[in-house]
Protein backbone atom coordinates (compact mmCIF):
# COMPACT_ATOMS: atom_id res chain seq x y z
CA UNK A 1 0.00 0.00 0.00
CA UNK A 2 1.18 3.52 -0.71
CA UNK A 3 1.96 5.13 2.56
CA UNK A 4 0.70 8.70 2.26
CA UNK A 5 3.45 10.96 3.49
CA UNK A 6 1.21 12.85 5.85
CA UNK A 7 -2.22 12.69 7.45
CA UNK A 8 -4.16 15.89 7.92
CA UNK A 9 -5.13 16.38 11.57
CA UNK A 10 -7.35 19.05 13.07
CA UNK A 11 -7.27 19.07 16.82
CA UNK A 12 -7.38 21.32 19.85
CA UNK A 13 -4.32 21.39 22.09
CA UNK A 14 -4.60 23.22 25.41
CA UNK A 15 -7.60 25.13 24.12
CA UNK A 16 -5.90 26.23 20.88
CA UNK A 17 -7.29 24.90 17.60
CA UNK A 18 -4.42 23.40 15.63
CA UNK A 19 -4.10 21.91 12.21
CA UNK A 20 -1.11 19.96 11.01
CA UNK A 21 0.20 17.18 8.83
CA UNK A 22 1.64 14.13 10.59
CA UNK A 23 3.29 10.99 9.28
CA UNK A 24 0.64 8.25 9.69
CA UNK A 25 2.87 6.14 11.94
CA UNK A 26 3.96 8.99 14.23
CA UNK A 27 2.96 8.65 17.87
CA UNK A 28 0.92 11.34 19.57
CA UNK A 29 3.91 11.84 21.85
CA UNK A 30 6.18 12.74 18.92
CA UNK A 31 3.39 14.74 17.30
CA UNK A 32 3.06 16.87 20.43
CA UNK A 33 6.80 17.29 20.91
CA UNK A 34 8.11 17.56 17.36
CA UNK A 35 5.20 19.01 15.42
CA UNK A 36 3.26 21.06 17.97
CA UNK A 37 6.58 21.98 19.62
CA UNK A 38 5.34 21.30 23.15
CA UNK A 39 8.20 19.55 24.90
CA UNK A 40 6.69 19.38 28.39
CA UNK A 41 5.38 15.88 27.66
CA UNK A 42 8.23 13.43 28.27
CA UNK A 43 9.32 10.13 26.80
CA UNK A 44 10.31 7.44 29.29
CA UNK A 45 9.77 3.84 28.25
CA UNK A 46 7.88 4.07 24.94
CA UNK A 47 5.82 1.04 25.90
CA UNK A 48 3.03 2.23 28.16
CA UNK A 49 4.62 1.40 31.49
CA UNK A 50 6.03 4.66 32.84
CA UNK A 51 3.31 7.27 32.22
CA UNK A 52 5.83 10.09 31.60
CA UNK A 53 4.06 10.76 28.30
CA UNK A 54 0.58 11.05 29.88
CA UNK A 55 -1.74 13.56 28.22
CA UNK A 56 -5.48 14.05 28.42
CA UNK A 57 -7.58 13.28 25.34
CA UNK A 58 -11.29 14.17 25.54
CA UNK A 59 -11.29 13.95 29.32
CA UNK A 60 -9.38 10.66 29.62
CA UNK A 61 -5.72 10.25 30.48
CA UNK A 62 -3.72 8.20 27.98
CA UNK A 63 -0.09 7.28 27.35
CA UNK A 64 0.67 9.39 24.28
CA UNK A 65 3.40 6.94 23.20
CA UNK A 66 0.61 4.40 22.60
CA UNK A 67 -1.62 6.70 20.53
CA UNK A 68 -1.03 7.74 16.94
CA UNK A 69 -1.03 11.45 16.18
CA UNK A 70 -3.51 10.68 13.40
CA UNK A 71 -5.98 9.37 15.98
CA UNK A 72 -6.56 12.75 17.67
CA UNK A 73 -8.23 14.30 14.65
CA UNK A 74 -11.31 16.10 16.02
CA UNK A 75 -10.26 15.59 19.63
CA UNK A 76 -9.35 17.80 22.53
CA UNK A 77 -5.84 17.30 23.92
CA UNK A 78 -4.43 18.75 27.14
CA UNK A 79 -0.74 18.55 27.96
CA UNK A 80 1.13 19.75 31.02
CA UNK A 81 1.51 23.15 29.32
CA UNK A 82 -2.26 23.49 29.60
CA UNK A 83 -2.36 23.34 33.39
CA UNK A 84 -1.14 26.78 34.45
CA UNK A 85 -3.28 29.81 33.67
CA UNK A 86 -2.52 33.48 33.36
CA UNK A 87 -3.24 33.75 37.09
CA UNK A 88 -0.52 31.30 38.02
CA UNK A 89 0.31 27.67 38.51
CA UNK A 90 -2.34 24.99 38.80
CA UNK A 91 -2.89 23.98 42.46
CA UNK A 92 -1.26 20.62 41.65
CA UNK A 93 1.86 22.31 40.29
CA UNK A 94 2.00 24.57 43.34
CA UNK A 95 1.62 21.60 45.68
CA UNK A 96 4.32 19.61 43.84
CA UNK A 97 6.73 22.51 44.39
CA UNK A 98 5.81 23.01 48.02
CA UNK A 99 5.94 19.30 48.85
CA UNK A 100 9.18 18.77 46.87
CA UNK A 101 7.38 16.06 44.89
CA UNK A 102 10.03 15.97 42.18
CA UNK A 103 13.75 15.51 41.82
CA UNK A 104 14.92 15.00 38.23
CA UNK A 105 11.45 15.97 37.01
CA UNK A 106 11.15 13.62 34.04
CA UNK A 107 8.09 11.93 35.50
CA UNK A 108 6.48 15.14 36.74
CA UNK A 109 4.49 16.26 33.68
CA UNK A 110 2.94 12.81 33.47
CA UNK A 111 2.07 12.75 37.17
CA UNK A 112 0.56 16.25 36.95
CA UNK A 113 -1.64 15.47 33.96
CA UNK A 114 -2.65 12.11 35.46
CA UNK A 115 -3.45 13.62 38.87
CA UNK A 116 -5.46 16.41 37.26
CA UNK A 117 -7.47 13.74 35.45
CA UNK A 118 -8.38 12.31 38.85
CA UNK A 119 -9.18 15.58 40.61
CA UNK A 120 -11.27 16.82 37.67
CA UNK A 121 -13.72 14.00 38.34
CA UNK A 122 -13.13 13.16 41.99
CA UNK A 123 -12.12 16.27 43.91
CA UNK A 124 -11.57 14.48 47.24
CA UNK A 125 -9.95 11.09 46.61
CA UNK A 126 -8.46 9.22 49.57
CA UNK A 127 -4.85 8.08 49.63
CA UNK A 128 -5.63 4.58 48.40
CA UNK A 129 -7.54 5.95 45.44
CA UNK A 130 -4.69 8.34 44.56
CA UNK A 131 -2.12 5.53 44.69
CA UNK A 132 -4.31 3.27 42.57
CA UNK A 133 -4.97 6.04 40.02
CA UNK A 134 -1.27 6.82 39.72
CA UNK A 135 -0.13 3.18 39.38
CA UNK A 136 0.51 3.82 35.68
CA UNK A 137 3.10 6.50 36.48
CA UNK A 138 6.61 5.56 37.56
CA UNK A 139 9.11 7.71 39.40
CA UNK A 140 12.73 6.64 39.85
CA UNK A 141 13.59 9.41 42.30
CA UNK A 142 11.03 10.40 44.90
CA UNK A 143 9.69 7.13 46.30
CA UNK A 144 6.10 8.35 45.60
CA UNK A 145 5.16 9.49 49.12
CA UNK A 146 5.82 13.14 48.38
CA UNK A 147 3.90 12.90 45.13
CA UNK A 148 0.89 11.40 46.89
CA UNK A 149 1.10 14.05 49.62
CA UNK A 150 1.22 16.79 46.99
CA UNK A 151 -1.90 15.45 45.31
CA UNK A 152 -3.65 15.27 48.70
CA UNK A 153 -2.60 18.85 49.41
CA UNK A 154 -3.88 20.09 46.06
CA UNK A 155 -7.14 18.24 46.62
CA UNK A 156 -7.52 19.88 50.04
CA UNK A 157 -6.74 23.31 48.57
CA UNK A 158 -9.43 23.24 45.94
CA UNK B 1 8.29 2.81 13.91
CA UNK B 2 8.39 1.20 10.49
CA UNK B 3 6.28 3.44 8.21
CA UNK B 4 2.67 2.34 7.73
CA UNK B 5 -0.46 3.97 6.38
CA UNK B 6 -3.34 4.93 8.67
CA UNK B 7 -6.85 4.25 7.48
CA UNK B 8 -10.00 4.91 9.48
CA UNK B 9 -12.95 3.30 7.69
CA UNK B 10 -16.51 4.09 8.76
CA UNK B 11 -17.99 0.66 8.09
CA UNK B 12 -17.10 -2.95 8.80
CA UNK B 13 -17.21 -3.76 5.07
CA UNK B 14 -14.60 -1.13 4.27
CA UNK B 15 -12.36 -2.35 7.10
CA UNK B 16 -12.69 -5.96 5.92
CA UNK B 17 -11.81 -4.90 2.36
CA UNK B 18 -8.55 -3.30 3.54
CA UNK B 19 -7.71 -6.27 5.77
CA UNK B 20 -8.42 -8.74 2.98
CA UNK B 21 -6.33 -6.85 0.46
CA UNK B 22 -3.27 -6.55 2.68
CA UNK B 23 -3.43 -9.81 4.59
CA UNK B 24 -0.74 -10.07 7.23
CA UNK B 25 0.48 -6.58 6.35
CA UNK B 26 -2.56 -4.78 7.75
CA UNK B 27 -3.87 -4.94 11.30
CA UNK B 28 -6.77 -3.34 13.14
CA UNK B 29 -5.97 -0.92 15.91
CA UNK B 30 -8.47 -0.76 18.77
CA UNK B 31 -6.74 0.74 21.84
CA UNK B 32 -3.30 0.13 20.36
CA UNK B 33 -1.85 -0.86 23.74
CA UNK B 34 -0.60 -4.14 22.34
CA UNK B 35 -0.40 -3.22 18.67
CA UNK B 36 1.78 -0.12 18.95
CA UNK B 37 4.15 -1.78 21.40
CA UNK B 38 4.48 -4.72 19.02
CA UNK B 39 4.82 -2.54 15.92
CA UNK B 40 7.57 -0.56 17.61
CA UNK B 41 9.27 -3.78 18.64
CA UNK B 42 9.35 -4.88 15.00
CA UNK B 43 6.98 -7.83 15.48
CA UNK B 44 5.08 -7.00 12.29
CA UNK B 45 5.98 -5.46 8.99
CA UNK B 46 2.88 -3.38 8.47
CA UNK B 47 1.64 -1.59 5.38
CA UNK B 48 -1.44 -0.27 7.12
CA UNK B 49 -3.04 0.16 10.49
CA UNK B 50 -6.83 0.11 10.32
CA UNK B 51 -8.38 2.28 13.01
CA UNK B 52 -11.70 0.59 13.79
CA UNK B 53 -12.91 3.20 16.28
CA UNK B 54 -14.73 5.29 13.65
CA UNK B 55 -17.08 2.37 12.97
CA UNK B 56 -20.19 2.98 15.15
CA UNK B 57 -20.84 -0.74 15.71
CA UNK B 58 -17.31 -1.25 17.03
CA UNK B 59 -17.62 1.36 19.78
CA UNK B 60 -21.20 0.89 20.94
CA UNK B 61 -22.67 -0.96 23.92
CA UNK B 62 -26.12 -2.54 23.76
CA UNK B 63 -27.62 -3.95 26.93
CA UNK B 64 -31.22 -5.14 27.02
CA UNK B 65 -33.39 -8.08 28.05
CA UNK B 66 -31.74 -10.40 25.57
CA UNK B 67 -28.25 -9.68 26.88
CA UNK B 68 -25.17 -7.57 26.36
CA UNK B 69 -23.30 -6.84 23.15
CA UNK B 70 -20.38 -4.46 22.98
CA UNK B 71 -18.11 -3.47 20.12
CA UNK B 72 -14.62 -4.89 19.80
CA UNK B 73 -13.10 -1.43 20.31
CA UNK B 74 -15.00 -0.41 23.46
CA UNK B 75 -12.36 0.57 26.04
CA UNK B 76 -12.28 -0.97 29.51
CA UNK B 77 -13.37 2.15 31.40
CA UNK B 78 -16.65 2.31 29.48
CA UNK B 79 -17.52 -1.08 30.89
CA UNK B 80 -16.58 -0.61 34.53
CA UNK B 81 -17.92 2.94 34.75
CA UNK B 82 -21.34 1.70 33.61
CA UNK B 83 -23.27 0.89 36.81
CA UNK B 84 -25.91 -1.10 34.94
CA UNK B 85 -23.28 -3.49 33.56
CA UNK B 86 -21.23 -3.85 36.71
CA UNK B 87 -24.08 -5.48 38.60
CA UNK B 88 -24.94 -7.97 35.86
CA UNK B 89 -21.52 -8.80 34.43
CA UNK B 90 -19.18 -8.79 37.44
CA UNK B 91 -16.56 -11.06 35.85
CA UNK B 92 -16.16 -8.67 32.91
CA UNK B 93 -15.79 -5.78 35.36
CA UNK B 94 -13.06 -7.59 37.30
CA UNK B 95 -11.09 -7.93 34.05
CA UNK B 96 -11.73 -4.44 32.70
CA UNK B 97 -10.61 -2.82 35.94
CA UNK B 98 -7.36 -4.74 36.31
CA UNK B 99 -5.89 -4.54 32.79
CA UNK B 100 -2.99 -2.07 32.98
CA UNK B 101 -3.43 1.22 34.83
CA UNK B 102 -5.86 4.07 34.26
CA UNK B 103 -4.07 5.32 31.14
CA UNK B 104 -4.18 1.86 29.57
CA UNK B 105 -7.86 1.37 30.51
CA UNK B 106 -8.74 4.59 28.67
CA UNK B 107 -7.77 2.84 25.43
CA UNK B 108 -7.44 -0.92 25.89
CA UNK B 109 -10.50 -3.10 25.58
CA UNK B 110 -11.59 -6.70 25.98
CA UNK B 111 -11.90 -7.08 22.19
CA UNK B 112 -8.24 -6.16 21.70
CA UNK B 113 -7.29 -8.41 24.59
CA UNK B 114 -9.06 -11.37 22.95
CA UNK B 115 -7.62 -10.67 19.47
CA UNK B 116 -4.13 -10.39 20.90
CA UNK B 117 -4.74 -13.95 22.14
CA UNK B 118 -1.95 -14.22 24.69
CA UNK B 119 -2.52 -17.05 27.18
CA UNK B 120 -2.05 -14.49 29.97
CA UNK B 121 -4.69 -12.08 28.62
CA UNK B 122 -6.76 -11.16 31.67
CA UNK B 123 -9.86 -10.42 29.62
CA UNK B 124 -10.36 -13.77 27.94
CA UNK B 125 -11.33 -16.14 30.78
CA UNK B 126 -13.96 -13.71 32.11
CA UNK B 127 -15.52 -13.61 28.63
CA UNK B 128 -15.64 -17.41 28.66
CA UNK B 129 -17.34 -17.76 32.05
CA UNK B 130 -19.94 -15.20 30.97
CA UNK B 131 -20.70 -17.52 28.01
CA UNK B 132 -19.38 -14.94 25.54
CA UNK B 133 -19.65 -15.26 21.77
CA UNK B 134 -17.33 -13.53 19.31
CA UNK B 135 -19.08 -11.93 16.34
CA UNK B 136 -16.67 -12.03 13.40
CA UNK B 137 -16.92 -10.31 10.01
CA UNK B 138 -14.97 -11.30 6.94
CA UNK B 139 -15.00 -11.29 3.16
CA UNK B 140 -17.70 -13.99 3.07
CA UNK B 141 -19.97 -12.43 5.67
CA UNK B 142 -20.44 -12.87 9.37
CA UNK B 143 -20.05 -15.81 11.70
CA UNK B 144 -20.17 -16.41 15.42
CA UNK B 145 -17.77 -18.38 17.56
CA UNK B 146 -17.86 -19.20 21.28
CA UNK B 147 -15.00 -17.31 22.95
CA UNK B 148 -13.51 -20.55 24.30
CA UNK B 149 -12.87 -21.64 20.69
CA UNK B 150 -11.32 -18.34 19.58
CA UNK B 151 -7.69 -18.72 20.64
CA UNK B 152 -5.68 -21.45 18.93
CA UNK B 153 -2.18 -20.90 20.34
CA UNK B 154 -0.01 -18.24 21.94
CA UNK B 155 -0.77 -15.05 19.97
CA UNK B 156 -2.82 -17.04 17.47
CA UNK B 157 -6.56 -17.24 16.90
CA UNK B 158 -9.25 -18.49 14.56
CA UNK B 159 -9.48 -15.24 12.53
CA UNK B 160 -8.80 -15.90 8.84
CA UNK B 161 -7.37 -13.49 6.31
CA UNK B 162 -9.61 -10.44 6.04
CA UNK B 163 -11.58 -11.30 9.17
CA UNK B 164 -12.03 -9.06 12.17
CA UNK B 165 -13.81 -9.17 15.49
CA UNK B 166 -16.91 -6.97 15.42
CA UNK B 167 -18.38 -7.45 18.85
CA UNK B 168 -18.74 -9.66 21.89
CA UNK B 169 -22.16 -10.96 22.90
CA UNK B 170 -23.39 -12.37 26.20
CA UNK B 171 -26.68 -13.92 27.24
CA UNK B 172 -28.45 -12.01 29.98
CA UNK B 173 -27.48 -13.58 33.31
CA UNK B 174 -30.27 -14.73 35.59
CA UNK B 175 -30.70 -12.96 38.92
CA UNK B 176 -28.91 -15.87 40.62
CA UNK B 177 -25.80 -15.71 38.43
CA UNK B 178 -22.42 -14.63 39.75
CA UNK B 179 -18.93 -14.50 38.29
CA UNK B 180 -15.45 -13.42 39.34
CA UNK B 181 -11.90 -13.20 37.99
CA UNK B 182 -8.62 -12.86 39.80
CA UNK B 183 -5.00 -13.32 38.79
CA UNK B 184 -1.89 -13.83 40.86
CA UNK B 185 0.86 -11.26 40.30
CA UNK B 186 3.78 -10.45 42.59
CA UNK B 187 2.83 -6.73 42.59
CA UNK B 188 -0.42 -4.92 43.30
CA UNK B 189 -0.96 -3.74 39.73
CA UNK B 190 0.62 -3.34 36.30
CA UNK B 191 1.95 -6.87 35.85
CA UNK B 192 1.39 -10.01 33.78
CA UNK B 193 -0.53 -12.88 35.36
CA UNK B 194 1.46 -15.82 36.74
CA UNK B 195 -1.90 -17.59 36.75
CA UNK B 196 -5.50 -16.41 36.71
CA UNK B 197 -8.90 -18.04 37.19
CA UNK B 198 -12.41 -16.94 36.23
CA UNK B 199 -15.45 -18.75 37.59
CA UNK B 200 -19.18 -18.37 37.25
CA UNK B 201 -22.16 -20.10 38.84
CA UNK B 202 -25.89 -20.01 38.43
CA UNK B 203 -27.95 -21.14 41.40
CA UNK B 204 -31.31 -22.91 41.21
CA UNK B 205 -34.27 -22.10 43.45
CA UNK B 206 -33.03 -24.53 46.08
CA UNK B 207 -29.65 -22.84 46.30
CA UNK B 208 -27.82 -25.59 44.43
CA UNK B 209 -25.44 -24.90 41.57
CA UNK B 210 -27.32 -25.37 38.31
CA UNK B 211 -24.55 -24.25 35.95
CA UNK B 212 -20.89 -23.52 36.48
CA UNK B 213 -17.86 -22.58 34.42
CA UNK B 214 -14.19 -22.30 35.35
CA UNK B 215 -11.60 -20.88 32.93
CA UNK B 216 -7.84 -20.71 33.41
CA UNK B 217 -5.42 -17.98 32.37
CA UNK B 218 -1.65 -18.20 31.76
CA UNK B 219 -1.43 -21.94 32.38
CA UNK B 220 -1.47 -23.29 28.84
CA UNK B 221 -0.92 -22.26 25.21
CA UNK B 222 -4.43 -20.77 25.19
CA UNK B 223 -6.94 -19.82 27.87
CA UNK B 224 -8.52 -23.08 29.09
CA UNK B 225 -12.18 -23.84 29.75
CA UNK B 226 -11.82 -26.42 32.54
CA UNK B 227 -15.02 -28.38 31.93
CA UNK B 228 -14.37 -30.96 34.64
CA UNK B 229 -14.04 -28.21 37.22
CA UNK B 230 -17.44 -26.81 36.28
CA UNK B 231 -18.96 -30.30 36.24
CA UNK B 232 -17.67 -30.98 39.77
CA UNK B 233 -19.92 -28.18 41.01
CA UNK B 234 -23.15 -28.81 39.11
CA UNK B 235 -25.94 -30.26 41.22
CA UNK B 236 -24.06 -29.59 44.44
CA UNK B 237 -24.95 -27.17 47.18
CA UNK B 238 -23.20 -23.83 46.73
CA UNK B 239 -21.74 -24.33 50.21
CA UNK B 240 -20.47 -27.86 49.56
CA UNK B 241 -16.79 -27.55 50.52
CA UNK B 242 -15.97 -30.99 49.14
CA UNK B 243 -17.38 -30.02 45.73
CA UNK B 244 -15.40 -26.78 45.74
CA UNK B 245 -12.25 -28.73 46.67
CA UNK B 246 -12.96 -31.12 43.81
CA UNK B 247 -13.38 -28.20 41.40
CA UNK B 248 -10.00 -26.79 42.49
CA UNK B 249 -8.33 -30.16 41.97
CA UNK B 250 -9.99 -30.63 38.56
CA UNK B 251 -8.88 -27.14 37.47
CA UNK B 252 -5.29 -27.81 38.56
CA UNK B 253 -5.46 -31.06 36.59
CA UNK B 254 -6.70 -29.22 33.49
CA UNK B 255 -3.88 -26.67 33.68
CA UNK B 256 -0.84 -27.39 31.49
CA UNK B 257 1.54 -24.61 32.48
CA UNK B 258 5.19 -24.14 31.66
CA UNK B 259 7.96 -22.99 33.97
CA UNK B 260 9.35 -19.59 33.12
CA UNK B 261 10.64 -16.43 34.80
CA UNK B 262 7.18 -15.74 36.24
CA UNK B 263 6.58 -19.08 37.90
CA UNK B 264 7.09 -22.82 37.89
CA UNK B 265 4.69 -25.57 36.80
CA UNK B 266 4.08 -26.57 40.44
CA UNK B 267 3.47 -23.03 41.61
CA UNK B 268 1.07 -22.37 38.77
CA UNK B 269 -0.93 -25.55 39.39
CA UNK B 270 -1.12 -24.66 43.07
CA UNK B 271 -2.28 -21.15 42.20
CA UNK B 272 -4.98 -22.52 39.90
CA UNK B 273 -6.26 -24.75 42.73
CA UNK B 274 -6.34 -21.89 45.25
CA UNK B 275 -7.75 -19.30 42.85
CA UNK B 276 -10.44 -21.67 41.58
CA UNK B 277 -11.77 -22.26 45.08
CA UNK B 278 -11.59 -18.56 45.84
CA UNK B 279 -13.31 -17.52 42.60
CA UNK B 280 -16.10 -20.12 42.96
CA UNK B 281 -16.82 -18.80 46.45
CA UNK B 282 -16.76 -15.22 45.24
CA UNK B 283 -19.06 -16.07 42.32
CA UNK B 284 -21.48 -17.75 44.75
CA UNK B 285 -21.39 -14.74 47.03
CA UNK B 286 -22.15 -12.47 44.08
CA UNK B 287 -24.89 -14.80 42.85
CA UNK B 288 -26.60 -14.45 46.21
CA UNK B 289 -26.36 -10.67 46.48
C1 LIG C 1 1.52 -0.92 30.43
C2 LIG C 1 0.66 -2.05 29.96
C3 LIG C 1 -0.01 -2.84 30.88
C4 LIG C 1 -0.80 -3.89 30.47
N1 LIG C 1 -1.44 -4.65 31.40
C5 LIG C 1 -2.18 -5.70 31.02
C6 LIG C 1 -2.82 -6.52 31.98
O1 LIG C 1 -2.76 -6.26 33.18
N2 LIG C 1 -3.53 -7.59 31.54
C7 LIG C 1 -3.64 -7.89 30.21
O2 LIG C 1 -4.29 -8.86 29.87
N3 LIG C 1 -3.05 -7.12 29.28
C8 LIG C 1 -2.33 -6.04 29.64
N4 LIG C 1 -1.72 -5.27 28.70
C9 LIG C 1 -1.85 -5.61 27.28
C10 LIG C 1 -2.99 -4.84 26.56
O3 LIG C 1 -3.24 -3.61 27.18
C11 LIG C 1 -4.28 -5.64 26.55
O4 LIG C 1 -4.09 -6.86 25.90
C12 LIG C 1 -5.44 -4.88 25.90
O5 LIG C 1 -6.65 -5.46 26.30
C13 LIG C 1 -5.36 -4.82 24.39
O6 LIG C 1 -6.46 -4.08 23.92
P1 LIG C 1 -6.30 -2.93 22.82
O7 LIG C 1 -7.67 -2.44 22.51
O8 LIG C 1 -5.31 -1.92 23.21
O9 LIG C 1 -5.74 -3.81 21.60
P2 LIG C 1 -4.87 -3.40 20.32
O10 LIG C 1 -3.47 -3.17 20.71
O11 LIG C 1 -5.55 -2.35 19.54
O12 LIG C 1 -4.99 -4.78 19.51
C14 LIG C 1 -4.41 -5.98 19.98
C15 LIG C 1 -4.23 -6.96 18.83
O13 LIG C 1 -5.49 -7.39 18.34
C16 LIG C 1 -5.68 -6.97 17.00
N5 LIG C 1 -7.06 -6.46 16.94
C17 LIG C 1 -7.56 -5.42 17.68
N6 LIG C 1 -8.86 -5.28 17.43
C18 LIG C 1 -9.19 -6.24 16.52
C19 LIG C 1 -10.42 -6.60 15.88
N7 LIG C 1 -11.55 -5.95 16.12
N8 LIG C 1 -10.39 -7.64 15.02
C20 LIG C 1 -9.24 -8.31 14.78
N9 LIG C 1 -8.06 -8.02 15.34
C21 LIG C 1 -8.04 -6.99 16.21
C22 LIG C 1 -4.66 -5.91 16.73
O14 LIG C 1 -4.30 -5.85 15.37
C23 LIG C 1 -3.52 -6.36 17.63
O15 LIG C 1 -2.80 -7.37 17.00
C24 LIG C 1 -0.93 -4.18 29.08
C25 LIG C 1 -0.30 -3.36 28.16
C26 LIG C 1 0.49 -2.31 28.57
C27 LIG C 1 1.17 -1.45 27.55
S1 LIG D 1 6.83 6.83 27.42
FE1 LIG D 1 4.75 6.43 27.27
S2 LIG D 1 4.35 5.26 29.01
FE2 LIG D 1 6.48 5.52 29.11
S1 LIG E 1 11.51 12.88 39.84
FE1 LIG E 1 12.91 11.68 38.72
S2 LIG E 1 11.65 10.14 37.92
FE2 LIG E 1 10.35 11.15 39.24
Amino acid sequence: MDVPAKVHVRTTINGQPQEFLVPPYMSLLDTIREIAGLTGTKEGCLDGNCGACTVNVDGRIVDSCLVLGAEVDGKNVTTVEGLATRDGLHPLQQAFLEEAALQCGICTPGFLVAAKGLLDNEPKPDEGRIRHWLAGNLCRCTGYDKIVRAVQKAAAAT
Amino acid sequence: MHPFAYVAPKTVDEAVAVLEKHGERARPIAGGTDLLVQARGGRFDLDAVVDIKKIPELVSIKNDDSGLEFGAAVPCYQLYENPELSAEYPGLMDAASLIGGIQIQSRAGLGGNLCNSTPSGDGICPLIVHYGTAVIAGPSGRRELPVEDFCTGPGRNDLKQGEMLVSLKFPKPSSTFGAAYERFIPRNEMDIAVAGVAASVELDSGGNIAKARVALCAVGPTPILAEAAGAALVGKSADDEAAIEAAGAAAAEAASPISDMRGTVEQRKHLVDVLTKRMVKKAVERARS
